[in-house]
């Protein structure tokens, strides 16, 4: 984008060519470290204000207009508590595993093109990358489950274990469906490919099909209700992050969110087209792609919360049984749909 | 073959976990200790006392009429009809006939408790199964009972409304048609509760075949009320031992035969519409009359002993007394409902998985006050 480019320049002017480059990424970082916060903040609001609505309650509508600083408030309270844990913990680990969640799931948001040329870093292997990268969250869950020394959580770290490693087959997959498609992992050039109608459209029956796994599996990867086997608070009173408090307890809970809207963006960028307009209405106005990318992206974690306000939670048996003999088969049937249709170019272009 | 190499291998190692006695599914200050192995359940025992306040020795020093409110703290959520049993043992006792007006009102507000008991199992029963909203949604009709007890006797969960000899005050005059406003509302919630979890395929899937009890076992371990009957045993006790105003009402014991968490749920909510259907069959005709009858201030029972039995939301609560003659009982016992329910957890629940035992907790519908006393 133009601003971009002139932020660029100017900076060229002031500074040497290299510690331009620190600079901006030291920028590009704390630009990144704020949306985190406000993103995981207001997404927490968000989130209590859909149970509310969804409860026949109004939820916190006290600080701020609306509510709006309720989160913040809770964010205060949570860094001024106190740090407490376990004698018997195995005190590095413990203190380790939050960073891995909150780690991952930040770098897994850096890669996301919000606009045209709005991106970080243009990774050319980026779904992978994000795929990859979730892959690693989880070993923080297991390490703070495992390493806090309380037979709940570390109940709740094995079947995030479990829970985790057999979704993350059906996330790849069902995203391995839409590469046959596109013929690219490079997240702009999905999106390029997407100029032609959004995926879900061009690859019809199967993207649906695939779409609704992917919203499934993601659920599950989050530990989300009807998947939240991890936490299930009427088992296992908090899971894995029994045994944590104040600020390290906020990255798990921070993290949650913020893998909420990772797997909800991975989806409208792969499915719905990204920042591209429905029916190209507003393509002379670039910058407005961040308001499409952004409201596809709320409109699916929205669903997700719909998921958790309505849905009992799964068995973890049933759990397994629905991956393993369900999803995954009809998952590698579809993929080979998929192929057939590519192969024969039976794709919808618009 | 193959199966015991790898058992060899790997050994699995059974180990021990405390649910409770702060625990979100206990519903209370009740304490299981599990012997668990990986997630399946090899034993459960219940360990009680963490809210044992000896209501039964109490009642030894206090009057009848103390009793009664006594009885409100066992099984909080059927305080009416605990109330009830108490003051009909000692009516009984005394041989005094209450006006027909009593008799009505107390039915009337017994099925409204079991209604309101019954809301909010089945909330915490969404909620024990993962599903949160239902809660709110049980809360919701609930304090709609909760006001119309509020304005005809001025609590919300400890009623102390009936008193020996009939009702503490005569009903408030917005009664009869706020109890009618409920109905109307609760008739159009219950689809919405069967909406909401009981066509839900993944609570299906949670509670179907889940903690079966026969029909055999559900006898001989006294189970009563919902869980009895979802085993298939008839035992309503409103139907075998009516009392009160239930002789001239018509309605249908709600039974099931699968005696699994999905039959219990399924029993409780046909109680609901049956409770309905009671209340709908007095409510237009209450008749006039006096509240109560008058008692000596002192109520002495003539020396012997006597026994009462109602059906709580929970089963049947019976009330067991032994008179010396004085203005205190020598004995008094209680056949409370939730232990006896409590006591078949572990028969159902082992071989199960953690989730299946909080499923089958929450459909045996425990109040640990009930089953501590």
């Amino acid at each position: 984008m133009d601003i971009i480019l002139s932020i660029h320049d100017w900076f060229l002017g002031l500074l040497p060519a290299q510690i331009t480059g620190f600079t901006k990424m030291a920028l590009i970082a704390l630009t990144y470290l704020t949306l985190f916060a406000v993103l995981g903040l207001y997404l927490v609001l968000l989130e209590r204000r859909v149970a509310a609505w969804f409860q026949l309650r109004i939820g916190p509508n006290r600080v701020g207009f609306q509510g709006l600083l309720q989160t913040m408030a809770d964010a205060l309270k949570l860094l001024s508590k106190e740090l407490t844990g376990t004698v018997k913990a195995d005190k590095f680990l413990y203190n380790l595993a939050p960073y891995f969640v909150i780690v991952t799931s930040l770098m897994a948001l850096g890669i996301f093109p919000f606009t045209q040329n709005l991106q970080a870093y243009d990774i050319n292997i980026g779904l992978f990358f994000l795929i990859a990268i979730s892959s690693i969250g989880v070993i923080g869950v297991l390490l703070g489950g495992w390493s806090s020394n309380n037979k709940y959580a570390l109940i709740g770290a094995m079947r995030s274990g479990v829970q985790t490693i057999s979704y993350e087959l059906s996330i790849g997959l069902s995203l391995l469906t839409m590469v046959l498609i596109t013929g690219s992992l490079q997240l702009s050039e999905i999106i390029e490919v997407q100029k032609n109608g959004w995926l879900i459209l061009q690859g019809h029956i199967p993207a649906v099909i695939a779409f609704m796994i992917y919203m499934i599996a993601g659920t599950a990867e989050t530990n989300r209700a009807p998947f939240d086997m991890v936490e299930a608070e009427s088992e296992l009173g908090a899971g894995f992050h029994t045994e944590y408090s104040g600020m390290k307890f906020a990255y798990f809970f921070l993290a949650e969110f913020i893998n909420m809207f990772i797997i909800a963006a991975i989806a409208a960028t792969v499915f719905f087209g990204g920042w591209l307009s429905p029916f190209g209405i507003t393509e002379s106005i670039p910058w407005l792609g961040v308001f499409w990318f952004l409201l596809k992206t709320f409109i699916l974690v929205f669903l997700m919360m719909w998921f958790r306000w309505t849905f009992p939670r799964l068995r973890v048996d049933q759990l397994l049984t629905l991956e393993w003999k369900y999803l995954l088969p009809i998952n590698l049937a579809n993929i080979v749909i998929m192929a057939l249709i590519v192969w024969l170019g039976l794709t919808l272009q618009l | 073959m193959e199966t015991a190499t790898i058992n060899n291998n790997f050994k699995s190692e059974e180990y021990f976990i405390n649910m409770g006695p702060q625990h979100p599914a206990t519903h209370g200050v009740l304490r299981l200790l599990l012997t668990i192995d990986g997630e399946i359940i090899k034993k459960v025992e219940p360990d009680l006392g963490y809210i044992h306040r000896s209501i039964e020795k109490m009642c030894e020093n206090d009057s009848y009429q103390q009793i009664v409110h006594l009885t409100d703290r066992m099984d909080y959520l059927s305080s009416h009809i605990n109330n009830e049993a108490v003051c009909l043992a000692v009516e009984n006792a005394l041989e005094l006939e209450v006006p027909d007006r009593v008799k009505v009102i107390r039915t009337i507000l017994d099925e409204l408790t079991r209604i309101s008991s019954h809301c909010l199992w089945w909330g915490v029963m969404g909620m024990d199964v993962g599903a949160l909203t239902s809660y709110f949604y049980g809360f919701r009709d609930r304090e709609m009972i909760n006001d119309i007890f509020e304005e005809t006797c001025g609590a919300r969960l400890t009623m102390n409304y009936n008193i020996p000899g009939g009702l503490m005050h005569d009903i408030h005059p917005n009664f009869v048609r706020r109890v009618k406003e409920f109905i109307t509302h609760f008739k159009t919630k219950i689809p919405e509760y069967d909406r909401l979890l009981t066509g839900n395929i993944i609570f299906q899937k949670r509670t179907k075949g889940v903690g079966i009890l026969n029909k055999v076992d559900a006898i001989s371990f006294g189970a009563t009320g919902p869980v009895g009957r979802a085993s298939g045993y008839s035992c309503d006790v409103r139907k075998y031992h009516p009392y009160s105003a239930l002789d001239r009402v018509h309605f249908n014991e709600a039974l099931h035969t699968d005696g699994d968490s999905y039959a219990r749920y399924l029993v409780r909510i046909q109680e609901m519409w049956e409770s309905i259907s009671i209340i709908e069959q007095l409510i237009d005709y209450i008749p006039d009359g006096d509240h109560k009858v008058a008692t000596n201030a002192v109520i002495k029972l003539p020396k012997g002993e006597y026994y009462q039995k109602v059906e709580t939301a929970r089963g049947e609560l019976g009330v067991y007394i032994v008179s010396t003659g004085t203005k205190n009982p020598y004995r008094v016992k209680f056949r409370s409902p939730g232990l006896s329910n409590l006591s078949l957890l572990n028969h159902i629940t082992v071989g199960g998985k953690i989730g299946d035992l909080v499923a089958t907790m929450a459909t045996i519908d425990i109040v640990v006050p009930d089953i501590d006393r």
